[in-house]
């Protein structure tokens, strides 16, 4: 496809100077402040920041979507050579034709729920060119061919929600390339998919650049993600660009101290707490009316802030060909010493590993959910009942002061068997035990003593804390209620709890609605410390943050750890944090866990395949780092009926190892296989082979 | 507050909003919408001449001038009179105390809070009570509860409201107790809904996983957050009940006569139209058009308000 392999690759779109504004009963707000960047064809410009940093903005400036109070005050945007600022709707139409495409974070709502996928597709042609419907049907279904959807002939005649998230966001993807587009434009295209399916939509991505060779700008809050499609970067920082540059070199020789500062705050693959500290961005994004109009814009959250920075914007300084930052000590920002003191670098957390009583085990435990089936005997409570099978037989201990970190997709039951262990969800089979004591039953026939020793940090900020009540009155309600401290000291033991948190007492008479979301999940740990449990669950609990306010509540759970001695159970979805996070993981699959054992040895061979899989599928925001491909195919199945005998045995991509082409998987339930340290792997392939297999990632020869 | 040193919070120090701060926040909320303040000005309007409405005539609401039947407006009475002789504007305004300020429980018993407030009142507490067990709890309670309300609901207004005054007897509490049996479906299906979304929030799991007993829950937890929409709610209620006890007053099914009841107004008034003298049903019309007119605009306005907020 290449013409011609000398001259450049033609612009496709040139940003510059770009400025928007946004409308408010406040008066005119700068959302982008002189933006200017290119792409060329073929080629994938990656814009990342924090929420709130104006990525997304500067791509409905460009698709002119900026709703009613949006506007642009300044600057060019030009497409394929023709200004697109400053002209009306219908000539932007014209120019624009079919030439732009964009991909939208949540793929449900960019298809029509109530017509057919097929349908869908083949207006996106007709509506823009005269081709006949039948045509029109054939190059649909060639092109979902191209994006690797199974079964399209079927996929064509069904709807929206009969598919899965990945393959909704296929056809999504589909129907961008379907007009051939010049710029294709993607903000968060898998931010809401699942890490596997995510891996694959990226591959995807990354196949349909070479082949379509269309100019991407791909926008998203995540590194790694960044890190794998793009080949040029724009680091945005509060609607200005802070540092752009080729992938490589900003990731290497990051110049600006934001840059290197998002960097430093996430934990890389494989990194353990014990060997390493996360550094977090100290204050959050300014909202755009409190930005600071004659001082370099991250000067206040800055560790190298001087009074020089303080007089005036800088400029960009060039460092390299093509790579430049927005800071006045871009060139020597690597020798110069830091300004302002870290947090006080705490001691590394020490790894006690000395044999210690277990506060907790489960014991083949299952937790069933009861569906009826879609007959009309159900309407009378005489159908057949179904059972979700969401935690089947799980087996676990959690010992003292230690850490259990639980992973797996969406709908593995990671959920389930937490809502069964603090007695939110009934407990089919099985039992529990926590520090000796039955912990079978149901949360409202527990004893207050029992239910005071388990608390909860969840997962999204915004609905953690009750919007009517102060911050004061919902973290003293658990003391009440458990009465963790005699009555007329309740105030002293919130602000001691504010304190433990790192919120001032300040906060004590606070609304939600006044915080930001990381001081949110601040009052969510603090309120679930409130009662002094030995256990604390942890749902999920950073994975809404932004990257730089991840890193301080990572820090700050580890911290309360060392301090209160509790125990957790950690669940998410991204590996990197759980490795840096856990003594222990347990990784689940279908109900069932796969594979426990030590932090260390899940993360190094011998692996179960599905964690071999999940590992490779990790986006790693380092573009020297070799990792392996290794992608599952099909769907999670149902958890109404589970595959029979190994139920991972329809996606696994080391069954050939097996004889027969593994047909014992699909018969009999897999051994647990025991390796040392207390790791085991339940899978038909024997310990010896699955530790033949090369690790997943490997580092760059330094 | 001097103690607390502010070490990594913003500089804005916000401390909580005493109680002239929050009416100031109100006001602020309510005079961003125009309309809003259109159906304020008329519903303050009649809130006030109800409460005063001593100072606001000479005379009494029953007060009778056998000299001057059916007259127009002039200079002694501002709106004219009716068929006895009494003052048209004092009746109006001593009526409005009724449906607003103060309600008859008995001849000479009577308690702060008009009949149609109170109305309302207890259908909120009943609605809201039942909406939040139904949806809270949902299962078989809920779908008891709610097929229940739905039969209720099934039934035509005006006729239900037949025939419970017709089984109850005209007075001041039937009224009530009839504008609570109709209010409350619609109530407990709107709190129902408020409720089935914000029993999925994370603050809930936290008090379940805390052991909160159910009605914790419900009252303290789910309550408080429904608020917004159940008071614009009740206001445009307010409004239906002074439409229903105009209707029953008209029909003779209201507050008892010579009880200055505007519904009964109207519907005495009435025979004089074609005689020269619409003044009498005129008038009392026109309350009742006003103050429901405003209730819509005050609760359509803050609705649109707090709409945009999101």
């Amino acid at each position: 496809m290449s013409k011609d392999a000398n001259t450049d690759p033609a612009v496709v779109l040139e940003i510059e100077n770009l400025k928007i504004n946004y409308e408010t009963r406040k008066g005119d707000v700068e959302a982008i402040e002189g933006v200017s960047f290119t792409v060329h064809e073929g080629e994938t410009v990656g814009l990342v920041g924090e929420s709130g940093c104006g990525k997304s903005t500067i791509a409905f400036g460009v698709v002119n979507f900026l709703g009613p109070n949006g506007k642009i005050v300044d600057g060019h945007i030009r497409f394929q050579g023709n200004e697109l600022v400053g002209r009306s709707q219908e000539e932007l139409k014209k120019l624009r034709g079919d030439r732009i495409a964009m991909v939208f974070q949540d793929p449900m709502q960019a298809l029509n729920p109530s017509v057919r996928l097929g349908d869908q597709l083949t207006e996106v042609l007709t509506c823009h060119s005269d081709i006949s419907e039948a045509t029109a049907r054939e190059k649909s279904i060639q092109m979902l061919k191209r994006v690797n959807m199974p079964d399209v002939k079927s996929v064509m005649n069904r709807f929206p929600h009969q598919i899965s998230g990945g393959q909704q966001q296929r056809i999504v993807i589909a129907m961008a390339m379907l007009n051939n587009p010049a710029l294709l434009i993607m903000d968060e295209p898998t931010t809401a998919l699942d890490v596997t399916v995510e891996a694959a939509v990226l591959d995807l991505i990354e196949e349909l650049k070479h082949d379509f060779n269309a100019a991407n700008i791909f926008i998203t809050h995540n590194l790694g993600v960044v890190a794998r499609v793009s080949d040029y970067l724009c680091v945005m920082y509060a609607g200005q660009m802070v540092e752009s540059g080729p992938l490589a070199d900003v990731f290497r020789n990051p110049r600006h101290p934001y840059t290197i500062g998002l960097l430093a705050s996430i934990p890389r693959l494989g990194e353990s707490k014990l060997d390493s500290l996360l550094h977090p961005i100290r204050g959050r994004v300014p909202p755009p009316a409190e930005r600071a109009k004659t001082e370099c814009i991250f000067a206040p959250r800055c560790d190298y802030v001087t009074d020089e920075c303080r007089k005036a914007r800088p400029g960009f300084t060039p460092i390299s060909n093509g790579h430049s930052a927005r800071c006045i000590y871009a060139l020597e920002i690597e020798n110069r010493k830091r300004t302002r003191k870290r947090k006080k670098a705490e001691d590394l957390i020490s790894n006690d590993a000395g044999k210690k009583e277990d506060l907790l085990e489960f014991k083949h435990l299952k937790v069933y959910y009861e569906q009826e089936s879609n007959s009309v005997f159900s309407l009378f409570g005489i159908g057949e009942k179904k059972q979700v099978k969401a935690v089947d037989d799980v087996s676990v201990r959690l010992a003292k002061g230690r850490t259990l970190g639980v992973v797996g997709e969406s709908g593995c039951g990671k959920s389930s068997l937490v809502k069964g262990l603090i007695g939110l969800e009934p407990i089919t089979d099985g039992k529990v035990e926590f520090m000796g004591i039955d912990t079978t039953k149901m949360v409202t026939a527990r004893d207050t003593r029992l239910i005071k020793e388990m608390q909860m940090v969840f997962q999204n900020p915004d609905s953690t804390l009750n919007p009517s009540y102060t911050v004061g009155k919902q973290i003293a309600r658990p003391i009440k209620r458990f009465k963790t401290a005699p009555r007329n000291e309740i105030k002293k033991e919130v602000v001691r709890l504010l304190k433990a948190v790192r919120l001032s007492s300040i906060y004590y008479d606070r609304l939600p609605r006044q915080l930001s979301g990381g001081e949110k999940q601040r009052v969510g740990i603090a309120r679930a410390l409130a009662s002094r449990p030995d256990l604390i669950i942890c749902d999920e609990p950073v994975s809404a943050l932004d990257v730089s306010v991840q890193a301080a509540v990572i820090n700050l759970l580890l911290e309360i750890q060392q301090m209160f001695g509790s125990s957790m159970i950690f669940i998410a979805h991204d590996l990197s944090v759980v490795r840096y996070f856990s003594d222990d993981i347990a990784v689940m699959y279908l109900g069932q866990i796969v594979e426990i054992g030590p932090a260390d040895a899940i993360y190094a061979p011998p692996y179960h395949p599905y964690t071999e899989a999940l590992l490779s599928a990790v986006p790693i925001p380092d573009p020297d780092v070799e990792q392996k491909e290794l992608r599952l195919s099909g769907n999670v199945p149902s958890a109404l009926n589970p595959p029979s005998g190994c139920r991972f045995h329809t996606r696994c991509p080391r069954r050939d190892m097996l004889p027969d082409k593994g047909a014992i998987c699909e018969k009999e339930i897999p051994p647990w296989r025991q390796s040392d340290k207390g790791h085991r792997i339940l899978c038909h392939i024997p310990l010896e082979e699955l530790a033949k297999i090369e690790p997943v990632v490997r580092a760059p020869a330094a | 507050m001097s103690e607390s040193k502010p070490n990594k919070a913003p500089a804005k120090t916000q401390t909580k909003p005493g109680i002239l701060g929050r009416i100031k926040a109100g006001g602020a909320f309510v005079f961003s919408s125009k309309i809003a303040v259109a159906g304020l000005v008329i519903v303050t309007f009649w809130m006030t001449v109800a409460i005063f409405a001593p100072l606001f005539t000479p005379y009494g609401p029953l007060e009778q001038d056998w000299k001057a039947p059916n007259e127009g407006p002039s200079k002694a009475h501002v709106l004219g009179t009716d068929e006895l002789g009494r003052d048209l504007w004092s009746r109006l305004i001593y009526g409005a105390r009724v449906v607003l300020v103060l309600m008859p429980v008995s001849d000479n018993y009577w308690i702060p809070g008009g009949t149609a407030i109170w109305g309302v009142l207890v259908a909120l507490i009943i609605g809201s009570t039942l909406g939040l067990i139904g949806g809270y709890y949902g299962g078989w309670i809920d779908e008891i509860i709610m097929r229940l309300l739905d039969a209720m609901m099934a039934v035509p207004i005006i006729l239900l409201y037949l025939i419970i005054m017709a089984a109850l007897g005209a007075s001041a509490v039937n009224v009530v107790i009839a504008i609570t049996i109709v209010g409350t479906p619609g109530i407990a299906r709107l709190v129902r809904s408020l409720t089935l979304d914000i029993r999925t929030r994370e603050y809930i799991r936290a008090a379940e996983t805390r052991g909160e007993s159910p009605w914790h829950i419900m009252f303290i937890e789910i309550l408080p957050n429904a608020r917004g929409p159940i008071i614009i709610d009740a206001m445009l209620r307010v409004g239906y009940a002074i439409f229903a006890m105009g209707t029953l007053g008209f029909l003779g099914l209201g507050i008892p006569p010579p009880s200055p009841d505007w519904g009964s107004m109207v519907a005495k008034g009435r025979e004089f139209i074609l005689t020269g003298s619409p003044w009498a049903c005129l008038w009392p019309s026109l309350a009742i058009a006003s103050l429901v007119v405003g209730l819509n605009l005050l609760a359509d306005g803050l609705r649109e308000e707090s709409m945009r907020y999101q």
